[in-house]
């Protein structure tokens, strides 16, 4: 009898070590990964290294200041094309498909469609946009984007807009306003801060994603203002860069490592405090 | 007369706006086919070039434009389960620790943080794997594999760092959040009163966990792992980074290998030859495929999982 007791308790203080352990093992990782990226990163950082393009291979020096307005330019676009979008298929999702066989299978693809390899994103954006128009652009680096962050959006968007009680549309609806009206100025006004941490996160994943440009927008040494050519992004420079042979390539391939880390992380935190802060899941 | 006209107005608005919104809902279904559509036509050459023996070839040879597919799933599916068994006791152990053990106040900041290891760019854990862990694996632990389980075929090979172990180790650590996160929000959902009745009979914190616990969300567990394993799957640069890029397929799990979306991000850009690209694609038609059936099936597991949760 009491051997049996001091079994149960010896298996039971073994499981909870266990998961104990588990959870020192994540945030070990997660320690150790940005221990890395702030220390080998920060010495790449000076004011060249955001003003100045690339001085030739093998020379010390120079900066990515390209590839940091690449990157910026082709999320922007992508946020541009990717967010309406998204909201509207979710506004019907929410306000209009709710229970409908349309509404089920739109939820059903997007959920799909969120964890779908980005690599064939790419590819689908290199069939569609770059071998027909002849060569690598911005733009379409900014397309393939969009369709990785258009279904975030949807689902996030139909989360969102769900919260707004029901009670609440038929109020502005009983005073005579349309439809559109009440989803605009009510709906769209009620959850406003639930979207905003939508589009903060899908525009922080997005900002990280290099499979899907390293065939669309492909890369550049020089400043591109044209859409309709090829431009460098910090990620798919970091890519060039950590595998080429030269060590000062590695020094900045982590200096941009650190910048694309730091501003996913802070955006990541900074949308999260902004919806907890309203509703504790 | 303005009243009616405001109405017509109102009655217009409304139409756009619903035609709008309901053209987008279904971009999303377009957008689905059209990608299955596109990367189809453009692996025809390919599929009409090598058949079925394309899946089950594994010469990868560009110079004489043979190409076979096996090398690379075999590397996708095998990179992928090793990170499944690393990554799910883990996983489950996080979950366990953040629903069942943690106090209130660790609660959110270690769940945060174990969340935030999913939002750092998978090209970073590329990196990282490389110019860090790699060194280290190399130096500490790899000899050690080899030096004490050498005698296991799968454990044979050369203390490299880079190969088919480091990137399902990597792949682990990436997807260890998303596991860890739905298998909680599972977890959440055991009704109280079926774990206080375990408490209740004078069963221990673990015995509540492995037989209430446990077995009640079953489906909604298997349904998180397959979720981790469609991420897996797909996943890019961190595996590009460290698995080595060989397309010899090797027993041994330290040595080098490749997977579908390592050969793509490497070869994709080099590829002149048409025959090339199209093979590079049907790759991609492949991996497509094979997380889309992954995902549909985490999907209706998950799915069928919050089901029961709502009649108890």
């Amino acid at each position: 009898m009491n051997f049996f007791y001091l079994r149960r308790k010896f298996y039971n203080l073994l499981a909870l070590t266990v998961s104990l352990l588990s959870a020192g093992f994540g945030i070990f990782f997660l320690f150790w990964i940005l221990k890395d990226v702030i220390t080998l990163g920060l010495p790449a950082l000076n004011w060249a290294f955001f003003t100045e393009l690339p001085v030739p291979p093998g020379a010390e020096g120079g900066g990515l200041a390209h590839a940091i307005l690449g990157t910026i330019f082709v999320t922007v676009v992508a946020t541009v094309i990717g967010v309406p979008s998204g909201i509207l298929a979710g506004t019907y999702l929410s306000e209009y498909g709710r229970k409908s066989g349309t509404a089920s299978v739109v939820r059903f693809l997007s959920d799909i469609l969120v964890s779908a390899p980005s690599i064939v994103i790419g590819l689908f954006v290199y069939a569609i946009l770059v071998k027909p128009l002849g060569g690598f652009s911005a733009i379409a680096g900014a397309v393939a984007l969009s369709i990785i962050m258009l279904p975030v959006i949807v689902r996030t968007a139909e989360e969102v807009l769900k919260l707004v009680p029901d009670s609440t549309r038929e109020a502005a609806l009983a005073l005579g306003a349309p439809h559109w009206k009440v989803t605009v100025h009510v709906v769209y006004r009620g959850a406003i801060r639930g979207i905003t941490t939508g589009v903060l996160l899908a525009v922080a994943r997005v900002s990280g994603e290099t499979a899907p440009l390293l065939f669309t927008s492909f890369n550049n040494s020089f400043w591109n203002f044209n859409v309709a050519e090829p431009t460098a992004t910090l990620t798919v420079t970091i890519f060039n860069y950590a595998l080429g042979p030269y060590e000062d390539w590695h020094t900045k391939a982590w200096g941009a490592a650190l910048i694309i880390t730091a501003t996913v992380l802070l955006v990541t935190i900074f949308a999260r405090l902004l919806v907890t802060r309203r509703s504790p899941r | 007369m303005a009243l009616l006209e405001r109405h017509k107005a109102d009655k217009i608005g409304d139409a756009v706006f619903r035609g709008v919104s309901y053209f987008f809902a279904i971009s999303v279904v377009v957008l689905m086919l059209f990608i299955f559509a596109v990367l189809f036509k453009e692996s025809l050459p390919a599929i009409k070039k090598f058949g079925l023996k394309f899946l089950v070839s594994s010469s990868w040879d560009p110079v004489r434009l043979e190409f076979g597919a096996l090398p690379s799933v075999y590397g996708t599916i095998v990179s992928s389960i090793i990170a499944i068994v690393i990554a799910v006791p883990i996983s489950l152990g996080i979950a366990i620790f953040l629903t069942e053990m943690a106090p209130k106040g660790f609660k959110g900041p270690i769940g945060t943080a174990i969340e935030l290891l999913a939002s750092i760019p998978s090209i970073i854990y590329g990196m990282w794997g490389l110019f860090v862990f790699a060194p280290f694996l190399s130096d500490h632990v790899e000899p050690w594999i080899i030096e004490y389980l050498g005698f296991i075929p799968i454990f044979n090979g050369a203390p490299l760092g880079i190969g088919m172990l480091p990137a399902g180790f990597i792949l682990a650590i990436m997807i260890i959040p998303f596991i860890s996160s739905v298998s909680r929000d599972v977890f959440q959902m055991v009704p109280p009163m079926l774990k206080e009745s375990g408490y209740g009979v004078g069963a221990t914190k673990w015995e509540v966990i492995r037989k209430v616990v446990i077995p009640y969300t079953r489906s909604g567990i298997i349904g998180a792992v397959i979720l981790g394993l469609g991420r897996a799957l797909g996943e890019t640069m961190a595996v590009t980074f460290v698995i080595g890029n060989s397309h010899e397929i090797s027993h041994a799990l330290l040595d080098p290998a490749t997977s579908i979306s390592a050969t793509l991000a490497n070869e994709f850009t080099e590829a002149v030859d048409p025959l090339y690209l199209s093979s590079l694609v049907a790759l991609g038609l492949i991996l497509f495929v094979i997380t889309f059936i992954v995902l549909v099936l985490a999907k209706f597991l998950i799915g069928g999982f919050s089901y029961k949760g709502g009649n108890l």
